[in-house]
């Protein structure tokens, strides 16, 4: 019988929940790391027991854990995150030239077929890959060096790469997306990266459709349609059907376009969800009520969903790396707040129950789907 | 042997009780004992120094003797307690955060 196990990195630890198929009961496990940052939890879809963990700290800097039972146990792999060459210099908030500094790793991408080749995604923003479970990390430096990184500039969580897409028809092709840079693609696996920014317009840099500079929080694909991508721009609700050539707006009647997660139902490539946040200078939900919104038709037409979900006096806010779908019948959606709470819907959306509350702020969630 | 007393996070992270005893070769600096525990624990590679700079990261401390050593050069000598280990080299987290 399937099973779902869901990862959850929160702001003092990680913890691992894990359910029958019918997903009403939780077990929780955790808080493994506990006091230390969890980015990002990420299990191998070659190997579900393959996990890696993004564990940080500012005292004491970055390290990875992996796993190889699930989540039950855990180990330090290597944690050298060493630029190729000189870094050089990005934008800092002011305009003026910074010197690139690794700080964290936000997020981690194991390949689709091999349990040990696993990418991470590090602030200042870079692509690292690790051939070898996680001991050694070289840079995928062709995306630094592709020219425009002395114009990249921090968002206000710092300068990220947050999201990696593997191309589950084209293992050349790869995704990714930096705050606030943009979304890149290379179709050399990684040699050479291409800006994929047109059609995106950001009023709050000087040229609102430059090619870079663009503050993209978060972006997802479905496996099926790897041409067809949905970005949670900093605002506005994009897609685009030409792997990222041109991008257009699907914000429709969305009541706010701000936001940070996007996702895409399991089974339906034209089911979406986002949860709009009320503005970029106040990250919690509007009017106080926690609403995830879903289209059915890949953007335009947008309908709130709250069943189960607190519609008055609910301040929180759902960051980027918070949401997931499972492949279940039908497909369970799960989120996490900076309140601590797990939201989970067994119905694709119609209806959420917290599968547990009051754990630390929840920075990432992630879903496996076991047979 | 030297005498490490590692913050409650590091003692976690490298899975050791109480304090760290290390042998260390020639001169007791403070690189030469961060070489050494290393070493012997490579997971804490990263989480007091920079791996590429070998700069101490800025919320750590290292306190011996009852004085601050953290602005020492790496390649300076411990005091002789420290060397003798009749006195740990403390690594304290800053009190920062709340």
């Amino acid at each position: 019988m399937s099973s779902a196990r869901v990862l959850v990195g929160t702001r003092k630890g990680a913890f691992v929940l894990t359910s029958d198929g019918k997903r009403k009961k939780w077990d929780v496990c955790g808080p493994h790391f506990a006091g230390w940052e969890i980015y990002h939890v990420a299990g191998s879809p070659a190997d579900p027991n393959r996990l890696y963990a993004s564990q940080s700290s500012s005292w004491f800097g970055q390290v990875i854990q992996r796993s190889e039972d699930g989540g039950k146990t855990w180990a330090p792999v290597g944690n050298k995150f060493e630029y190729d060459g000189v870094p050089g210099t990005h934008q800092w908030y002011d305009g003026s030239a910074h010197p690139w500094e690794f700080k964290r790793v936000w997020h981690l991408e194991p390949s689709l077929t091999d349990p040990d080749v696993v990418y991470a995604g590090i602030e200042d923003a870079a692509l690292f890959r690790s051939g070898d479970g996680g001991q050694n990390w070289e840079e995928v430096s062709g995306l630094r060096k592709h020219g425009s990184g002395p114009k990249w500039q921090p968002g206000a969580g710092g300068m990220c790469l947050h999201t990696i897409i593997l191309d589950p028809a084209n293992p050349d092709r790869i995704y990714i997306a930096i705050s606030a840079a943009g979304a890149f693609r290379t179709d050399d696996g990684g040699k050479s990266w291409l800006p994929i920014n047109r059609g995106l317009t950001s009023q709050y840099i000087p040229d609102p459709n430059a090619e870079v500079g663009h503050c993209v929080h978060k972006m997802a694909m479905h496996p099926s349609r790897p041409n067809v991508l949905f970005m949670q721009k900093h605002w506005d609700v994009m897609r685009t059907d030409n792997a990222g050539d041109v991008w257009t707006e699907v914000s429709g009647n969305l009541p706010t376009d701000f936001g940070f997660v996007v996702d895409v139902h399991a089974h339906e490539p034209e089911t979406i969800y986002v949860v709009p946040i009320k503005s970029d200078s106040e990250h919690y939900p509007l009017e106080g009520k926690l609403r995830v919104y879903r289209s059915r038709s890949g953007g335009h037409e947008w309908e709130a969903l709250t069943k189960g979900l607190p519609q008055e006096n609910c301040y929180v806010n759902v960051l980027r790396d918070a949401m997931a779908v499972d492949s279940l019948d039908k497909c369970g959606v799960y989120f996490g707040t900076t309140g601590g709470q797990v939201y989970a819907s067994t119905d694709a959306g119609d209806s959420w129950e917290p599968i547990v509350r009051d754990l630390p702020a929840v920075l990432s969630v992630e879903v496996q789907t076991l047979s | 042997m030297i005498r490490v007393v590692l913050p409650h996070h590091l003692r976690t992270l490298a899975q050791v009780g109480g304090e760290v005893e290390l042998s260390v070769e020639g001169e007791a600096t403070q690189r030469a004992i961060l070489d050494a525990l290393e070493a012997r624990y490579p997971m804490l590679r990263g989480t007091i120094r920079d791996q590429v700079t070998l700069q101490r990261r800025a919320f750590l401390r290292f306190f011996a003797c009852q004085e601050d050593l953290s602005h020492e050069p790496a390649d300076v000598s411990l005091p002789d307690a420290v060397a003798r280990g009749e006195e740990p080299l403390m690594i304290v987290g800053a009190i920062a955060g709340g």
